[in-house]
């Protein structure tokens, strides 16, 4: 295990007013207190409209969800980063991308309206809104992930498909996932993560919060920087559990009224 | 007074709606007037401040009360008031909580005389969708209200203010005029940032919390002038002074409520008042003789302890009771209870959108509890809130009985449910024995 005192890690928010839907804002203050807890000193810097950022500045890029108005608000300004967050992302810069901020890094998002946003393309992934008449995918969600439980709470109208060859991030144990069909939940593409958990996903989902800042230590201190100090995370796993106990009970009873 | 601990209200509606599914309607017809009130939050306390302000004027009242405010509790609550022939007592003014998404269908049962719109704010969004399909509904909404009611909109809020546009009829503003009014932290939530009209966004040149404020846009729209207005706010403790400044005179008011949302509430029955014709001094009146009402403010005795409950159901209305909590030097215990039933939203995510980092210093002692403990006692452990004093309990009444034992004698314990915990604990501190401290005192 490294000494990670003195090492800094810049993580940068994507719009976080506009693109905050659901407590998506606890995802940077996990990344901030896991490093703090590990002397890496981490900086969070929002993005937003018009800003003058470039992705060379970010270890790690967070977007987070958002009604179809503000995901059609931010879509133009996201459209002038796109090559360089794409050029980011060829050269292993890490990213969460949750929920509208997913369907906004696959090629387009087609809304309730019919009216299709165009997306930057990271994810090899197209998302289409049924119409407004069709119930959205909403629920607590249990994936796994790399043989372990990923928990959060889904709340979207549009449904993400993953072209073949875009690896999905987890298998849906319960709930929606990407699309309520096939069983996927998220995508991931070299160190990009895209998934519909909310929750906030990164406080009680500790090993993937960690699975972000030892990529982003590794991309830029060396593999050796990667080995993070573990941390005692019993409220995060008693939260974990909760909401793993909130998702199976809600989907037996689910069953049980089904066969009674 | 009614005891504590009656939860369910909402079923003489339910029986009564199968029976006779027009049931709310025929005897809506009988009613002198109705007031419907609408919005994310505010309803309950100020449907209680209306019927308040409408009974000190001399008025019989019927009120669903208790929160139960979708369709069914409309017509339980026409139902329970009418006499054994199925009338309602001649000259009875009706004041309806109607929920935002069933305020077409009560304002079709009960067509109003005036219609209050309190706020618009993130609230639940696994049960309600998407804000703007409210806000476009409340629009539609108003082409089923009788041409000669009022409408009486929180202008403060621009998504309230915006109704305007779609009403042809008597409208009467609300909002608050104080410039002293400390202004809502950087960074809190908030959903209304741009004009869907224009694209414009909402600028402040003052914002209290969430969207309220004075706001205008680049395009030239602004707040409007209020006809009603707050102004001269002095918090004190358990209770707020203001200026109420109505058309005719201004009268000085003490409420008996406190946080500047209760403002909103005063203004808000103000407004209905003055639509159906009240003095200013019967609405001083009403307002002053105001009683927390079910669960929100309230404040009660328990094996010697005083102990409050402040409901917090979404972010804004979370962050408001906090705010009363901040008294420099003040310090509370706490018990945080958090539920993820259909009323309370499955969603608990809104927890991370609400500044309890503020409570940090306030907080003396902690207890969490409700189905969803372990999620509320992560969120606070981020906001740096002492470590909980006893185990978790998903169970409310454990987690109660944990929270008084952490209590000194002689000082307050501050409950903060979300609304399924609120009525679970209000009804454990009912078998206890509570009694409300105006009952003592
Ligand atoms: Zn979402």
């Amino acid at each position: 295990m490294t000494d990670t005192d003195g090492h800094q890690l810049n993580v940068a928010v994507l719009y976080p007013d506009l693109l905050n839907l659901y407590g998506d804002r606890g995802n940077a203050r996990a990344l901030e207190r896991r490093c703090a807890a590990r002397e890496i000193e981490a900086t969070v810097t929002g993005v937003d409209i018009g800003d003058d950022w470039s992705p060379e500045e970010a270890d790690i890029v967070l977007v987070g969800g958002g009604q179809d108005r503000e995901q059609r608000r931010v879509q133009a300004d996201l459209q002038q980063r796109g090559d360089a967050l794409r050029e980011y992302v060829d050269q292993d810069g890490v990213v969460l991308a949750v929920c509208g901020g997913f369907q906004l890094f696959g090629h387009h998002y087609r809304g309730w309206d019919c009216e299709i946003m165009e997306g930057i393309g990271i994810f090899d992934a197209v998302a289409a809104h049924p119409g407004p008449r069709i119930a959205r995918c909403v629920g607590n969600v249990v994936a796994l992930w790399e043989g372990e439980t990923v928990v959060g709470f889904e709340n979207h109208g549009g449904r993400t498909y993953l072209n073949d060859g875009q690896e999905a991030l987890a298998d849906v144990v319960s709930g929606f996932g990407n699309n309520g069909g096939d069983g996927l939940e998220g995508a991931k593409i070299k160190n990009a993560y895209g998934t519909y958990l909310h929750g906030a996903v990164l406080p009680k989902n500790p090993r993937l919060a960690d699975r972000l800042i030892s990529l982003a230590m590794e991309r830029r201190y060396g593999p050796e920087a990667a080995d993070l100090t573990p941390l005692d995370d019993s409220a995060a796993l008693r939260a974990h559990a909760e909401a793993l106990h909130a998702a199976l009970s809600a989907r037996e009873s689910a069953l049980g009224r089904r066969f009674a | 007074m009614r005891a504590l601990g009656s939860g369910g209200t909402a079923l003489p509606g339910l029986v009564v709606e199968r029976l006779q599914s027009n049931a709310a309607d025929q005897l809506a017809r009988g009613l002198s007037a109705t007031a419907l009130i609408t919005g994310t939050n505010g309803k309950t306390t100020t449907a209680a401040m209306l019927a308040r302000i409408l009974r000190a004027d001399g008025r019989e009242v019927v009120h669903n009360r208790s929160g139960s405010n979708l369709m069914r509790g409309v017509t339980a609550a026409l139902v329970e008031a009418a006499t054994p022939l199925g009338r309602l007592p001649s000259s009875c003014s009706a004041v309806l909580e109607a929920d935002e998404a069933a305020l077409p269908a009560i304002a079709e049962a009960a067509p109003p005389t005036v219609a209050v719109f309190t706020n618009l704010m993130r609230d639940q969004l696994d049960r309600y969708g998407e804000i703007e399909s409210i806000a476009l509904r409340w629009a539609e909404a108003l082409n089923i209200f009788p041409r000669d009611s009022t409408i009486a909109l929180n202008v403060d809020d621009p998504l309230i203010a915006s109704l305007a546009m779609h009403w042809k009829g008597s409208c009467l503003r609300y909002g608050i005029e104080d410039p002293n009014v400390p202004p809502a932290p950087a960074g809190e939530i908030m959903d209304a940032v741009w004009d869907p009209q224009t694209q414009d966004d909402f600028r402040y040149t003052r914002r209290y919390f969430a969207q309220l404020g004075r706001w205008h846009t680049r395009s030239g729209a602004e707040r409007p002038c209020p006809d009603i207005a707050a102004d001269e706010i002095e918090p004190g403790s358990g209770s707020i002074t203001f200026t109420l400044r109505l058309p005719e005179a201004p009268i000085a008011v003490t409420l008996p409520a406190e946080g500047l949302y209760s403002v909103y509430n005063a203004l808000a029955a103000s407004a209905a008042s003055m639509a159906l014709g009240v003095s200013p001094e019967t609405i001083r009146r009403g307002l002053e003789s105001h009683e927390a009402a079910f669960g929100r403010q309230e404040e009660v005795i328990v094996e010697g302890r005083r102990v409050r409950v402040l409901l917090g159901k979404n972010p804004s209305g979370m962050n408001q009771a906090l705010r009363t909590l901040q008294r420099p030097g003040e310090r509370h215990h706490l018990l945080v209870l958090l539920n993820d039933g259909i009323a309370d939203g499955t969603d608990v995510s809104w927890i991370w959108d609400v500044d309890w980092e503020s409570q940090a210093e306030h907080c003396a002692s902690l207890t969490v509890g409700g189905r969803r403990a372990a999620d509320m006692a992560l969120r606070l452990e981020y906001a740096g809130l002492p470590a909980p004093g006893a185990p978790i309990a998903n169970d409310v009444g454990l987690a109660l009985s944990a929270a008084l034992d952490a209590v000194p004698d002689s000082e307050q314990l501050v409950i903060l449910p979300t609304y399924t915990a609120m009525l679970d604990v209000r009804q454990r501190l009912g078998q206890m024995g509570a009694s409300r401290l105006w009952d003592v005192a």
